[in-house]
C-alpha cells in the first residue's frame, strides 16, 4: 500500500511536468496547427538556462527560473515570427519538417554549449519531509504546487482576460477571429511565447530532480504528442487530464509490470489509440 | 535542358559512377561512396512516401533497422548467407510496412506524422530492449558480407561500391516506373488533393499503402547492405534521427523528384565526411539546412534546377494538399 502511495505520488510529479509540456505543446497545435516537434527542446533549453544560471552566474533558484522563463519566451515569438509564421500558409508538411529542423538545430546547440554529459543542480529545498506517512522531498511538493498554481492561472487567463479570449476564438477559427478583428498574427506570438514559456517553468521546475542532458527532451515531446493525441489536439483540459493520467500509468505500470519498458508506455497507448480512432480520441477542439 | 540532354544526364551520372571508384585516392573514400549509394536507396525510399505521396512518415529508421537485423541474426545465429539473407530482409521489411501502413494511413496529415513517429520509436525501442535477439546495446558483430556469385567476388571495397551502385540503379529505375505507373499517377493526385482524388474514384488508401510498402522495402534492402557491409550492427542504426538524416537528403535533393535524394545524399553525406573535424558543429548547420530549405526553397536543388527546364514528369512541392 505505501508503495503505491509512492508511485501515485511520483507520477502526480512527473504529471505535473507532462502536463506542463503537453499544455504548450497543444496551445500552438489548437492555435497553430503545427506539431511543434522541438517543444521538448525548448523544455531542456530552460532546464538548462536555469542550471547554467544557478551554477555559475549563483541566481537564486527562483531567479533563474524567471529569467529562463523571460528567455524562453522570446525565442518562442522569435521562432513564430521568424519560421512558423512564413510557413503559415505553404503546405503543412512544411512547418513539420521546418520543427523538426529546430529540434536538430537547438540539441546541437546545447551540445556545443554545455557538452555531452549529465549535468545535475541542487535545489535549495533539499529537505525531506513527511506526508501521512510518506517521505517527500521539498522540492517535489513545490513542484506539484508551482505547476498547479500556474496551470490554474493559465486556464483563468485563457477564459478570463481578453487576450485569453483572442487566443481561444483564434484556435476555433483562425478566419472567424481575424474577422471580428483579432490580429492572429499577435496571437500566434503570444501563444508560441506562452507555450515556450510553460516548457522553461517545466524544464527549471524538473531539473533539480532528474538530470539535465541535451537529448532530454525527445522523450518528452514524444510523451507530450501522446499526451494530447490522448485528450485532443488543441484541447487544454485535455492536455492537463492527460499529463497527469500518462504519468501514473507509468508509474504504475513501470513498478507493477515492467520496469523496461517504462517508456514504452506512452508509445503503446499512442499506436493504439490512432489504431482505433485515426484522427484521436476527441476531435480538434479549442 | 533539352530533352535529348535530359535523356543523356542519367547515363552520363552513371559514367562517373563507374569510373568514380577507380579514381578516388583510398580505400577510405571507396567506403564512403558505397555508404552513400547505400544511404541514397533509403533516401529514395523515403522519398517514394514523402515526395510521391506527399505523407511525412517518420518510422523510416524502423524499416532500415529491420532490413539491417534481419540480415544479421539470420547471417549470425542461424547461418544463413547473405544473398538468402537479403531477400527475406527486404520481404520482411515489406511485411511490416504493408502492416503498419495499413493502420498508419488511416490517420492523415500531422497525425500520420505523429502515428509514424511513435512507431518508428517503438520498432527502434524493441531492437534496443529485445537482448536475447538482438543483443541490445552490443549489437550483433561478425556479420559476414555477400559472399562470391559465380566468379564475381565482393571482398574488396571497389566489388563493393559496385553492388551498391547496381542496387541503388535498381532503385531508381524501380521507383521511375512506380511513378509513371497507374499507382504513382494516383499518389501525384493524392500529393494535389486527398479529398479530390477520393472523390474521381482513384483508390487512394491502396495507392499510399503500395508507397508506405515500397518505401518500407527499399528501406530495409538499405539496411540489409549496410548490415553486410560493415559487418556490426547496433541498435543507433534504426534510431529516429537516422529518419531525420535521411529527410534531411531528400529535402536538399529535392523532395518529389527521382535523383534529388541521391545528389541529396551525397552532398549531405559527403559534407558531413569532409566536415568530420566540424563533428559537433554539424547537427547546428543541418538543423539550420534544413529550416533555411523548407523556407526558401522547399523543392530542393532539383526545384532549383526545374524552374530553368521543362521536364516531361514534372512533380510539385510537397503536399500542396490541404
Amino acid at each position: 500500500m505505501e508503495l503505491f502511495a509512492q508511485q501515485v505520488l511520483n507520477g502526480l510529479v512527473t504529471g505535473s511536468v507532462y502536463s506542463l509540456v503537453a499544455l504548450g505543446l497543444t496551445l500552438i497545435y489548437g492555435t497553430m496547427q503545427v506539431p511543434n516537434f522541438a517543444h521538448g527542446h525548448l523544455y531542456m533549453l530552460g532546464a538548462y538556462l536555469s542550471y547554467t544560471l544557478v551554477t555559475t552566474a549563483g541566481l537564486h533558484y527562483w531567479a533563474a527560473m524567471a529569467v529562463a522563463v523571460v528567455a524562453l519566451a522570446v525565442v518562442g515569438a522569435a521562432l513564430e515570427r521568424l519560421i512558423f509564421r512564413p510557413l503559415r500558409h505553404a503546405p503543412h508538411l512544411n512547418s513539420m519538417i521546418a520543427a523538426l529542423g529546430v529540434m536538430l538545430f537547438l540539441e546541437a546547440v546545447a551540445q556545443i554549449i554545455w557538452g555531452e554529459e549529465f549535468r545535475h543542480m541542487d535545489s535549495p529545498y533539499a529537505g525531506v519531509v513527511s506526508v501521512a506517512g510518506l517521505l517527500v522531498t521539498e522540492h517535489r511538493l513545490i513542484l506539484l504546487g508551482a505547476a498547479a498554481l500556474l496551470m490554474v492561472g493559465l486556464l483563468l487567463f485563457l477564459t478570463r482576460t481578453l487576450a485569453g479570449s483572442a487566443i481561444r476564438a483564434t484556435a476555433q477559427n483562425a478566419e472567424g477571429a481575424l474577422l471580428v478583428g483579432i490580429d492572429t498574427n499577435r496571437v500566434a506570438m503570444t501563444t508560441f511565447a506562452i507555450s515556450a514559456a510553460l516548457a522553461a517553468v517545466a524544464g527549471s521546475l524538473v531539473a533539480p530532480i532528474s538530470l539535465v542532458y541535451p537529448s532530454m527532451g525527445s522523450l518528452v515531446t514524444l510523451k507530450a504528442f501522446a499526451i494530447v493525441v490522448l485528450g485532443g489536439m488543441g484541447s487544454v483540459p485535455g492536455a492537463l487530464a492527460g499529463g497527469y493520467l500518462l504519468a501514473l500509468a507509468e508509474s504504475l505500470g513501470g513498478t507493477y509490470i515492467s520496469a523496461t519498458y517504462q517508456d514504452l508506455v506512452a508509445f503503446v497507448v499512442l499506436a493504439l489509440v490512432f489504431t482505433f480512432k485515426p484522427s484521436g480520441l476527441f476531435k480538434e477542439a479549442a | 535542358m533539352t530533352p535529348r540532354v535530359t535523356r543523356a544526364a542519367p547515363l552520363a551520372a552513371l559514367a562517373v559512377a563507374l569510373a568514380l571508384p577507380l579514381v578516388v585516392p583510398n580505400e577510405y573514400y571507396v567506403q564512403i561512396l558505397t555508404q552513400g549509394y547505400v544511404f541514397a536507396i533509403s533516401a529514395c525510399g523515403l522519398n517514394v512516401i514523402l515526395g510521391f505521396a506527399g505523407q511525412l512518415s517518420l518510422a523510416h529508421a524502423g524499416f532500415f533497422g529491420i532490413g539491417a537485423y534481419t540480415v544479421a541474426l539470420l547471417a549470425t545465429k542461424v547461418g544463413i548467407a547473405f544473398w538468402a539473407g537479403l531477400p527475406a530482409g527486404i520481404a520482411l521489411s515489406a511485411v511490416f510496412g504493408f502492416a503498419i501502413g495499413s493502420i498508419c494511413l488511416r490517420s492523415k496529415g500531422h497525425y500520420f506524422a505523429i502515428f509514424t513517429l511513435a512507431v518508428g520509436l517503438i520498432i527502434h525501442l524493441v531492437i534496443q530492449k529485445w537482448e536475447s535477439l538482438t543483443h541490445g546495446h552490443i549489437g550483433v558483430i561478425g556479420i559476414p558480407g555477400p559472399g562470391a556469385i559465380g566468379p564475381l567476388t565482393f571482398d574488396s571495397g571497389i566489388a563493393r561500391s559496385y553492388l551498391a551502385l547496381a542496387a541503388l540503379v535498381l532503385t531508381l529505375v524501380a521507383t521511375s516506373r512506380l511513378l509513371r505507373s497507374p499507382v504513382g499517377r494516383t499518389l501525384m493526385a493524392v500529393r494535389e488533393s486527398e479529398p479530390l482524388a477520393a472523390a474521381v474514384g482513384l483508390d487512394v488508401m491502396a495507392a499510399k499503402r503500395m508507397a508506405f510498402t515500397v518505401s518500407a522495402a527499399l528501406a530495409g534492402l538499405a539496411g540489409g547492405l549496410y548490415a553486410g557491409f560493415i559487418g556490426f550492427l547496433g541498435p543507433e542504426a534504426s534510431n529516429v534521427e537516422v529518419t531525420f538524416n535521411t529527410l534531411l537528403y531528400v529535402m536538399v535533393g529535392g523532395i518529389g523528384s527521382l535523383s534529388g535524394p541521391v545528389a541529396g545524399t551525397f552532398i549531405v553525406y559527403g559534407l558531413s565526411q569532409v566536415l568530420q573535424v566540424l563533428q559537433e558543429y554539424q547537427m547546428v548547420i543541418f538543423g539550420l539546412a534544413l529550416v533555411l530549405l523548407i523556407l526558401f526553397m522547399p523543392s530542393g536543388l532539383a526545384g532549383a534546377f526545374r524552374r530553368s527546364s521543362p521536364q516531361a514528369l514534372k512533380p510539385s512541392s510537397p503536399g500542396r494538399g490541404k
